[in-house]
C-alpha cells in the first residue's frame, strides 16, 4: 500500500494535529493570551468541521500502517461524539475561563492534542497505536487538570491524575507486553489469530492487565479512586471535558481492544467487565449520596454511568455494543448540559459547587431549573426522558445475553442513584429560602447548551437524528 | 376520528405546553388564566373522551380505537382500549376537571401547579391506553415526576420526606417490572401487548439457587410485576408510603393519588398478571388472597386509631384496595367485575372524602380530628355531603361502594370461603372507623372557640361535589352501567385464564 493511501485514512487526525502545532507557533510568536478567545473558537470550529468530515465523508472500513490504524463505522461514531463534545466544552467554557483568568492560548491547544489522542485510541488496531493514543490523550489532560496553577486543589488534581494515570499506563504496558510475548505480534488481527481455538494462559493474564489499565481510564470501580478528587479539583470546564469526550474515547478503546484483539475469548473478558460494571454502578450510586459538592457528585455519577455502559459491553453481542454506544451518546449529551449548568453556578463572581447553594433556585431561574431538572431525571433513568432509553438498551442487551442478574443489579443501583439526583431537584424546588443567592449572570453559550441538551432529552423520544441506525452500523463494524 | 385516543391523551399536555410557553407573570390575572386554561384543557379532554364511550362497542372483547406507529429500538407507539381499560380512561378524564376546581384556592406557583396536573393527566391516560410494554412503562413511571413535585412543592410540613418516600418506593417496584418486561421482550420477541397476551410463557418448574420455582418463568415474571403493582396499589405490607404521601400532599394531589394513581396497580394486575402469567397467578393467587384479607382487617384497625383525618382515609383506601386484589385473584366473573367496579367507585368516593377533608382544612388549616366537633351546627350542607360519602365508603346499599364490596365478596366466596369470611369482617370494621370519624368531626356540641365562625360550603365547593354524588348514587342503583361495559371483556379474561390453567394442573404443580 502506498504511503499516500495510509495518510488519506488518518487525514482527520493529521489535520487536527497539524492545526494544533501551527496555532501553537502562531500564538507564541504573536499575541499569546490575547488570541486565546479566538483560538478557542477556531479550535471548536475546526473540530466540528473534522467531525462532519468524518461522519459524512467515510464509508466502509479502511486500515492504515499495516493494520495499526483502523477507520470504520465504529471509529466514525465515537469520533463524531468525541469531537463534538470537545468542541462543545470549548465553546461553553470560554466565558468561564476568561472571567477566572484562565483563558490562556495553551488551553484549546492542549484540548485539541488530547482529542487527537482520543481519535487514535478509538481507531487503534495495534497495541502500539493504542498506547500512543492513550498517552497523548492523558498527557494533555494531566496538564489541563492542573490548569488553574495558583490553586492548590487544581495542582493536586493534576498531580494525582498524573501519578495514578502513570500507574495504570504501567499496568497496561505490562499486560500489552505479555500479550505480545504470547501472540508474537502487537497487531490486533494477529493477536486474535494467535488465540484462535485456545487462548494461552499468559495471554489471558495480559488481557486482564490491559483491562485493568483501561478500567483506570474509564474510572471503573475498583480503579476509580482518582476520579472524585480530579473532578473536584480541576477547573469546571476541564471537569466537563473529563466527563464527556475521554469517557467516550476510553469506552471506545475498551470495546475496540476486547473485540478486535480478543473477540474469540468473549466469555473470558465478559465476566471481568460484568464485575466491573456491577461494582461501578453500586459504588457510584451509593458514594454519591453523601457528597456536598456537585462536582464530586458528578464524578460518582459518571462512575455509575460507566458501569451501565459496561453492562452493554459485558453482554458480548452486537446489540450490546450498540446499546453501549447509545448509552454513551446520551450520557455525553446529558453531561454537556449538566456541566453548562454547573459552570454557571457562581456567587459574587466566584465559582461554587455546593449543592445546597441551589436552594430555591427554581423560583429565581425557573427555566434553567426546569432544564436542569429534565437532565437530572434523565440521568436517573426516569422515563420519558431519553436517559431511560439508554438504560433500557443496556438492560435489554444484558438480558439477551443471559445476564438477567446484571440487569437486576443495574436497576437496583439506578434506584439508589435516583436519590441523589432527586436531592438536587429537592434543593432547587423544595429547599428552604436563603439569602445567599447565586449570581444571575450566565453566558449565552452555557444557556444554549443547557437548554438544547435538555430539549434533546425530550425531543429524542420522538426523533433520534438517525443516531440509532448509526450506532447499529458502528456495532456491526466492530463485532464480526 | 382516527387518533381519538391520542387526542384525548395529549389535550392536557398541549394545555400544559401553552401554559408553560405563553403565560407570563404571577399576578392575580395570570393565576386566574392558568386555572381557567387548566380547566378548559381537562374539560376538553373529558368532552372528547365521551366519544370513546359512545363509540365503544362493549360486545367486542378485543382492543378498539387502536392506533399504531413505529418507534425506536423495535418498540412501537400503540394505543387502544378494551372493556377493562375504557372506564379507567373515563374515570380519569371525569375526575381531572373536578380536581382542578378543587385547587382553585391555591396561590403558590399556580402556573406550575396547573402544568403538573395537566401533565399528570396525560401520563395517567397513557397508562390505561398503552398497548406496548415499554410505552406502558414510560407512562407508568413518568407519572412519578409530576406527583413527586406536587407533593414536594405544594405539600404539608413533612412533604420532602413524603415525596422522597413516594418516589423511591414506587421506583424500586417499577424497575423490577422493567427487567421483567425486557425478559418478556426477549422471550416473545415483541413488546406488543395484544401479541404478548396471545403468547404463552414457559411455566415448567425450574430450580434457582436450589429453590424449586413452581410455575417457572411465569412465576418469576409474575413476582416482578407484583413488586410494582403491589407497591402502587398499595397492598399490605407495601403500603407504608401511602399514608405519608396522602397526608403531605395538597388536597388535589390526594384526590388524584387515591382516585386514579392507585388504580394503576389494579389495572396492571388485570392487564398483565392474570392474562399473561396465568400459571404464575394460579401459584401465587392464594397468597394474594390472604394478604388482601390481612390488608382489609389490619389497615381497618389501624385506620380506627388515627388522629389525622387524611391518614384515616388513606388507611381506609388501603383496605378498600384489599377488596380489589381479592376480587381480581378470585378470578371469576363476579370477583373481577367487582374489583373493577370497586376501583371505579373508590375513585369517586375516596376522591370525594379527600375533598371533604380539604373543605375544612382550607378553613381551619388542620387535619387533626380532635380539632373539630359539632360542625353540623354551622355547616349543615357540609355535614350532609360528608355523611353521604361516609356511608358510601362504608358500603351502604344504594351507593356504589356497596356493589363493589358485595361483588368481590361473592367472587371470593366461590374461590376461597375462608378468605371471604374473614374479609366480611372488614365491612363491619369500615363502618366502625368511618362512622366514628364522622361522629367526632360533625356531631356533638360546637364548643371549640376556633370553629365558632366557620362557614358552610361555597357554591364552587358544592359544584365540585355534585357530579361525584350523582355518580355514586347512579352506580349504586344502576351498576349495570359499568357492568355491561366491562362484562364481556372480563368474561373473556376469565375464560382464557381458566383455559390456560386446567383445573387439576395447578394442584398437580403445587403437589410436585
Amino acid at each position: 500500500m502506498m504511503l499516500t493511501d495510509d495518510i488519506a485514512v488518518v487525514m482527520p487526525e493529521m489535520i487536527l494535529a497539524v492545526y494544533a502545532m501551527v496555532v501553537l507557533l502562531v500564538a507564541v510568536y504573536t499575541g499569546k493570551d490575547k488570541m486565546a478567545g479566538l483560538i478557542t473558537n477556531l479550535t471548536a470550529v475546526v473540530m466540528v468541521g473534522i467531525a462532519s468530515m468524518i461522519v459524512f465523508g467515510g464509508e466502509g472500513a479502511q486500515s492504515a500502517f499495516g493494520g495499526a490504524f483502523v477507520s470504520d463505522d465504529f471509529a466514525r461514531f465515537t469520533k463524531g461524539f468525541i469531537l463534538l463534545s470537545a468542541a462543545g466544552v470549548l465553546v461553553m467554557s470560554q466565558d468561564y475561563m476568561k472571567r477566572h483568568g484562565m483563558l490562556k492560548f495553551e488551553y484549546p491547544i492542549l484540548i485539541a492534542l488530547s482529542v487527537v489522542g482520543m481519535m487514535i485510541m478509538v481507531s487503534a488496531g495495534d497495541l502500539m497505536s493504542l498506547y500512543m493514543g492513550l498517552e497523548l490523550q492523558s498527557l494533555a489532560l494531566y496538564v489541563v487538570a492542573a490548569f488553574n496553577r495558583d490553586s492548590v486543589k487544581s495542582t493536586e488534581a493534576g498531580l494525582k491524575y498524573f501519578v495514578l494515570g502513570a500507574l495504570s499506563s504501567g499496568i497496561l504496558l505490562y499486560g500489552a507486553s505479555l500479550v505480545y510475548g504470547f501472540a508474537g505480534s502487537t497487531v490486533f488481527t494477529d493477536i486474535i489469530a494467535a488465540a484462535e481455538g485456545h487462548i494461552p494462559l499468559g495471554m489471558l493474564f495480559g488481557l486482564t492487565m490491559v483491562i485493568i489499565g483501561l478500567a483506570f481510564k474509564v474510572s471503573a470501580v475498583p480503579f476509580h479512586m482518582w476520579t472524585p478528587d480530579v473532578y473536584e479539583g480541576s477547573p469546571t470546564p476541564v471537569t466537563a471535558l473529563f466527563a464527556t469526550a475521554p469517557k467516550m474515547a476510553a469506552m471506545g478503546l475498551f470495546a475496540r481492544v476486547v473485540y478486535d484483539a480478543f473477540g474469540n475469548a468473549i466469555p473470558d473478558w465478559s465476566q471481568i467487565i460484568a464485575l466491573l460494571s456491577v461494582l461501578s454502578m453500586f459504588l457510584g450510586a451509593i458514594a454519591a449520596i453523601g457528597q456536598t459538592s456537585i462536582k464530586r457528585m458528578m464524578a460518582y455519577s459518571s462512575i455509575s454511568h460507566m458501569g451501565f455502559a459496561m453492562m452493554g459491553l459485558a453482554a458480548g453481542t452486537v446489540f450490546g455494543v450498540q446499546a453501549m454506544l447509545i448509552y454513551l451518546a446520551i450520557y455525553v449529551t446529558m453531561n454537556l448540559g449538566t456541566f453548562a449548568f454547573i459552570m454557571s453556578m457562581e456567587r459574587d463572581g466566584r465559582p461554587v459547587d455546593d449543592i445546597s447553594a441551589l436552594n430555591q433556585y427554581s423560583s429565581r431561574e425557573p427555566l434553567k431549573a426546569l432544564a436542569m431538572m429534565v437532565l437530572l431525571f434523565s440521568m436517573a433513568g426516569v422515563p420519558p426522558m431519553l436517559g431511560f432509553f439508554g438504560k433500557f438498551a443496556v438492560l435489554k442487551a444484558a438480558v439477551d445475553a443471559d445476564m438477567a442478574w446484571l440487569a437486576i443489579a443495574g436497576v437496583i443501583a439506578s434506584v439508589i442513584g435516583a436519590f441523589y439526583y432527586l436531592r438536587i431537584v429537592y434543593y432547587m424546588y423544595f429547599g428552604a429560602e436563603n439569602d445567599d443567592l447565586l449570581d444571575r449572570s450566565t453566558s449565552l453559550a452555557q444557556w444554549v447548551f443547557l437548554s438544547v441538551s435538555a430539549a434533546i432529552m425530550i425531543v429524542g423520544i420522538f426523533y433520534q437524528f438517525g443516531a440509532e441506525g448509526f450506532a447499529a452500523a458502528a456495532a456491526q463494524a466492530l463485532v464480526k | 376520528m382516527e387518533n381519538l385516543l391520542s387526542v384525548v391523551t395529549f389535550i392536557p399536555a398541549i394545555g400544559a405546553l401553552i401554559l408553560a410557553l405563553f403565560l407570563r407573570g404571577n399576578d392575580a390575572a395570570a393565576q386566574r388564566n392558568a386555572k381557567w386554561m387548566a380547566l378548559v384543557a381537562s374539560g376538553g379532554a373529558f368532552v372528547v373522551s365521551l366519544f370513546i364511550l359512545t363509540g365503544f362497542n362493549s360486545a367486542d372483547t378485543g382492543f378498539q380505537f387502536v392506533e399504531q406507529k413505529d418507534w425506536m429500538m423495535g418498540l412501537q407507539y400503540k394505543m387502544g382500549v378494551d372493556g377493562i381499560s375504557v372506564l379507567f380512561v373515563m374515570l380519569t378524564t371525569f375526575l381531572m376537571p373536578i380536581t382542578i376546581l378543587a385547587c382553585w384556592g391555591v396561590t403558590h406557583r399556580v402556573k406550575d401547579y396547573m402544568i403538573a396536573f395537566l401533565l399528570l393527566e396525560t401520563l395517567m391516560l397513557g397508562v390505561f391506553m398503552a398497548l406496548d410494554l415499554v410505552l406502558f412503562y414510560l407512562f407508568f413511571e413518568a407519572g412519578l415526576i409530576p406527583m413527586f413535585l406536587i407533593i414536594g412543592i405544594w405539600g404539608g410540613k413533612e412533604r420532602i420526606y413524603a415525596a422522597f418516600k413516594f418516589f423511591l418506593y414506587t421506583f424500586i417496584g417499577s424497575v423490577l417490572m422493567l427487567v421483567a418486561m425486557v425478559v418478556m421482550y426477549r422471550d416473545a420477541g415483541t413488546t406488543d401487548i395484544p401479541a404478548l397476551l396471545a403468547h404463552t410463557f414457559e411455566s415448567d418448574t425450574i430450580s434457582l439457587f436450589g429453590f424449586q420455582i413452581i410455575g417457572g418463568m411465569q412465576t418469576l415474571l409474575w413476582l416482578a410485576f407484583f413488586a410494582s403493582f403491589a407497591v402502587k396499589m398499595p397492598m399490605w405490607p407495601f403500603h407504608t408510603w401511602l399514608p405519608d404521601a396522602h397526608v403531605q400532599a395538597p388536597t388535589a394531589g390526594s384526590v388524584v393519588l387515591a382516585a386514579v394513581l392507585l388504580k394503576m396497580g389494579g389495572y396492571g394486575f388485570l392487564r398483565f398478571s392474570l392474562p399473561m402469567f396465568p400459571m404464575g397467578s394460579e401459584v401465587m393467587g392464594t397468597f394474594v388472597l390472604w394478604i388482601s384479607v390481612i390488608a382489609i382487617i389490619y389497615t381497618s384497625l389501624v385506620a380506627m386509631v388515627q388522629a389525622d383525618m387524611k391518614k384515616l382515609i388513606a388507611y381506609s383506601s388501603v383496605a378498600h384496595m384489599g377488596y380489589v386484589t381479592m376480587g381480581i385473584f378470585s378470578v371469576n366473573q363476579q370477583g373481577v367485575d367487582g374489583a373493577i367496579f370497586q376501583m371505579i367507585s373508590h375513585g369517586f368516593i375516596s376522591g370525594a372524602l379527600f375533598l371533604c377533608v380539604g373543605v375544612i382544612y382550607d378553613r381551619m388549616h388542620t387535619r387533626e380530628i380532635s380539632a373539630y366537633g359539632g360542625l353540623v351546627n354551622r355547616m349543615p350542607q357540609y355535614a350532609l355531603i360528608f355523611m353521604f360519602f361516609t356511608m358510601a365508603n362504608v358500603g351502604l346499599p344504594g351507593t356504589s361502594g356497596f356493589v363493589g364490596e358485595f361483588l368481590t365478596l361473592i367472587g371470593v366466596f366461590q374461590a376461597n370461603t375462608w378468605v371471604a369470611m374473614f374479609a366480611t369482617t372488614g365491612v363491619i370494621l369500615s363502618a366502625a372507623y368511618a362512622l366514628w370519624l364522622y361522629r367526632r368531626v360533625v356531631f356533638g356540641d360546637l364548643i371549640k372557640e376556633s370553629l365558632k365562625t366557620i362557614t358552610d360550603m361555597s357554591s364552587r365547593e358544592k359544584l365540585i361535589f355534585a357530579p361525584l354524588v350523582v355518580m355514586t348514587l347512579w352506580l349504586g342503583v344502576y351498576p349495570a352501567a359499568v357492568l355491561d361495559i366491562i362484562g364481556p371483556s372480563v368474561e373473556a379474561l376469565v375464560t382464557n385464564y381458566h383455559n390456560a390453567v386446567p383445573a387439576d394442573a395447578a394442584a398437580a404443580l403445587i403437589q410436585h
